[in-house]
């Protein structure tokens, strides 16, 4: 698990350091996607039942797993899912208005 | 009752925000609502700064779950002030906004996208919990990510490409920090947290506690465009319309180091030799930065985004001495700094305005044809310099009695000579914009040195008479930073009100 | 895109997976699902209606702005909020009550499943939107 989330993190920041803006969003993908990943490890990975009560029961069977790490990972998913939609289109834009997707072009804007 | 006022701030943001949404073709009725709404959230704002003023430190499980699993929203008086700004700038701004703002901008959602971003800085305020303080700065970024790139255009989407990137990458950060951090503690409720993780730091090695709050640092270092992660602040915030790079200016960056205040008050307390001492050094370095871009630049827009920087780091300071003198100090600089930078902005916008354009070189006798304008400037320009009796004097007069009250004599001699510096900019900026002889009548397009300007002076006004009286008031003002400073540096009440039963 | 097999087979999935995403959205409370899988189901099923016949005969089928189902969705969200602040409880408490539906017994109905109808409707109107706005580009 620990190699899967470096080698995420370092392909993700590999792409983010290239010129094109489209790699540096897919870059941006890999890396929230490999931060999920991490949550998930930090919080202990255990095969483990559903935790909701059974029926019959009053009280959780352990093992059970821990929901909270569940819900931020899906938070998190959900945000990515729509920062990364909002990323796409704006780098669509860009490649309308600038003609080109190479950072460095855009960025000769700044010097005017 | 407490439940209901806690929630109101982001309520009606949102239910604005809804309703304007619904409303969508009918331009004046967006404009009636959207007005409307930011009132609301002014009155939600004074409201819940009336009751936390009183008998101290409200709090409401969301969801009826208890404190340290479900969501908690905790109103102490450093948030309830924030609030209560928020919801004058978040008003003044709406107010300029209708009198600038472009009609195809507002066809694009402006206003629906204005209210979710207020939604987002209130909540981001009142949140008890990291990451549901995550989820409010996501919802504020993505609102002004939009916002930012709207209307195209080349500068502008060069500026938002700088800037999404780095505020997604600050996000990220944040998000691993989050994790690493439940993984040790088992919480991420902030009041829970502030005693698990010094529960916790007995049994870690010291890289693991000092890689965390490095990571928040870091994180919240670069939303609040702190020292050397500012870069990105001077590279967009020119670009947007002027309403949208106003609130911007007042709300945005400020809402990091409300993050960092929060976080280094109540849960990074144990080390503090360590990491409060690399905040100052940091603080030093981001005014002095901050300040020395302002000077190379001349575009009014971009001196003012580079004195933003600088300012964050007279924030910072008074974080990193720690002292509740310090930090009572740090919550009256933001406020202050709130209201002044934003209505910095609305003045370049309205010189814009009368010159077509900002570039402080094609412009110039704006004292002689309009001296209202040139007066409006001055209050707030003197204000962040710190000359009294403006707001800005008694902000900086704080944060050098805690500075020197704590015998660190260098950042108060930094902090000094920055201010000294932040004059000569203001200066600048009146001689060149206001002073000088226009320069040849070579007729500019857009420029308009007769335009009707009573409307967008009215918000301008408003705000450089809140400066005035924060000034002129100062005793009792500070009084209440005072007492914010001091709940934020004895956090045994803020975890008392969130997990000792709170409203239920 | 003009592919006949697409064409029929839309017709037949279309009902499918609408139907399927309610039954996701009902089932949502103790077992997989919920309103945002639900509605991401649903969004896909319009996605692929916009695919075969074009954006504009989608938005004219869907008859209603996705903008407003956002709106609609959002709204829907916090009235199941302030279900709980108007009975002085926080907000966002979750109350339930007992639907009786006669020969089918008794349906447990309650705010968290109006917020995850909230939920639904939300994200279907942002899914259409983002696609709507690429396709028409």
């Amino acid at each position: 698990m620990a190699f899967v989330i470096g080698g995420l993190f370092a392909a993700g920041i590999y792409m983010m350091l290239r010129r094109s803006l489209v790699k540096l969003l897919i870059g941006l993908a890999l890396l929230t996607q490999s931060v999920n990943l991490l949550i998930f490890d930090a919080a202990q990975l255990v095969r483990a039942r559903i935790p909701i009560v059974p029926e019959g029961e009053h009280a959780l069977l352990p093992p059970y797993a821990d929901p909270l790490p569940q819900a931020f990972i899906l938070t998190a998913i959900v945000i990515s899912f729509g920062v990364t939609s909002f990323a796409v289109a704006l780098a669509y834009r860009a490649l309308r208005t600038v003609g080109t997707d190479d950072l460095d072009r855009i960025g000769e804007t700044e010097l005017s | 009752m407490t439940d209901l006022l806690l929630v109101l701030p982001v309520l009606i943001p949102m239910s604005t925000g809804i309703l304007t949404l619904l409303a969508w073709r009918r331009r004046r009725l967006q404009r009636g609502l959207s007005l409307a709404g930011a009132a609301g959230l002014l009155a939600a704002g004074v409201a819940l700064f009336a009751e936390v003023s009183g008998p101290g430190i409200l709090s409401s499980q969301i969801g009826g779950w208890p404190a340290p699993f479900g969501i908690t929203f905790v109103a102490d008086l450093f948030s309830a002030v924030m609030v209560l700004v928020a919801g004058l700038v978040g008003f003044t701004v709406a107010l300029y906004s209708l009198t600038s703002i472009d009609p195809i901008l507002e066809s694009f959602g402006y206003h629906p996208l204005y209210h979710f971003l207020l939604m987002g800085v209130s909540g981001a305020f009142l949140t008890g919990d990291l990451f549901n303080l995550y989820v409010w700065f996501e919802v504020m970024l993505v609102s002004s990510f939009v916002l930012m790139a709207l209307g195209g255009g080349r500068r502008r989407t060069d500026g938002a490409v700088k800037y999404v990137t780095l505020n997604l990458l600050s996000s990220t950060l944040f998000l691993v920090a989050l994790g690493i951090l439940y993984g040790l503690a088992g919480t991420l409720n902030m009041a829970d947290l502030a005693g698990k993780f010094a529960q916790v730091s007995a049994s870690q090695p010291v890289g693991v506690l000092r890689m965390l709050p490095m990571l928040f640092l870091i994180a919240f270092g670069i939303k609040a465009a702190a020292f050397p992660l500012f870069f990105w602040l001077p590279a967009s915030y020119h670009t947007p319309p002027i309403a949208i790079s106003a609130l911007f200016a007042g709300l945005l960056t400020k809402v990091g180091v409300y993050a960092l205040i929060r976080v280094f008050s109540l849960i990074f307390v144990g080390d503090t030799a360590y990491t409060h001492t690399l905040i100052l050094v940091i603080a030093g370095l981001t005014m002095v930065t901050g300040v020395f871009g302002a000077i190379s630049q001349n575009e009014f827009r971009r001196i003012l985004s580079f004195h933003i920087v600088s300012q964050i780091g007279y924030m910072i300071m008074g974080l990193g001495l720690g002292t509740p003198l310090g930090l009572a100090a740090a919550v009256f600089y933001i406020a202050h700094h709130i209201f002044v930078k934003t209505n910095l902005f609305l003045i370049s916008g309205v010189v814009q305005r009368l010159g077509g354009t900002l570039d402080l070189r094609k412009l110039g006798g704006l004292y002689a044809t309009r001296p209202v304008v040139a007066g409006l400037f001055l209050v707030p320009a003197l204000s962040l310099a710190g000359v009294p009796p403006l707001s800005g004097f008694f902000a900086k007069l704080g944060l050098v009695q805690a500075g020197v009250a704590d015998g660190r004599y260098l950042i108060v001699a930094v902090s000094l000579a920055v201010s000294l510096l932040t004059l000569y900019s203001m200066t600048k900026i009146w001689n060149e914009a206001f002073w000088k002889k226009a320069p040849e009548a070579g007729a500019r397009e857009g420029a308009r040195p007769d335009a009707d300007l009573r409307a967008p002076l009215v918000p301008v006004a408003l705000l450089a008479a809140v400066t005035v009286v924060v000034g002129l008031a100062a005793g009792p003002v500070f009084g209440v930073a005072e007492r914010a400073g001091a709940q934020l540096a004895h956090p045994a009440g803020y975890i008392e009100a969130v997990l000792g039963g709170g409203s239920r | 895109m003009t592919s006949l097999i697409l064409q029929v087979a839309v017709r037949v999935l279309m009902p499918l997976l609408l139907m399927f995403s309610v039954f996701l959205l009902v089932r949502g409370h103790n077992l997989p699902g919920g309103g945002f899988s639900g509605g991401l189901v649903a969004a896909s099923a319009w996605a692929l209606f916009a695919i075969v016949y074009g954006a504009g005969a989608a938005r004219r089928a869907l008859r209603v702005d996705p903008l407003t189902l956002i709106a609609a969705g959002l709204g829907t969200i916090l009235a199941s909020g302030a279900v709980g602040l108007v009975s002085g409880r926080p907000f966002l408490t979750g109350l339930w009550g007992a639907l009786d539906l006669g020969a089918y017994g008794a349906w447990m109905v309650g705010t968290p499943l109006l917020f995850d109808f909230g939920v639904y409707l939300s994200v279907i109107g942002v899914v259409l939107t983002i696609i709507f706005v690429l396709e028409e580009e």
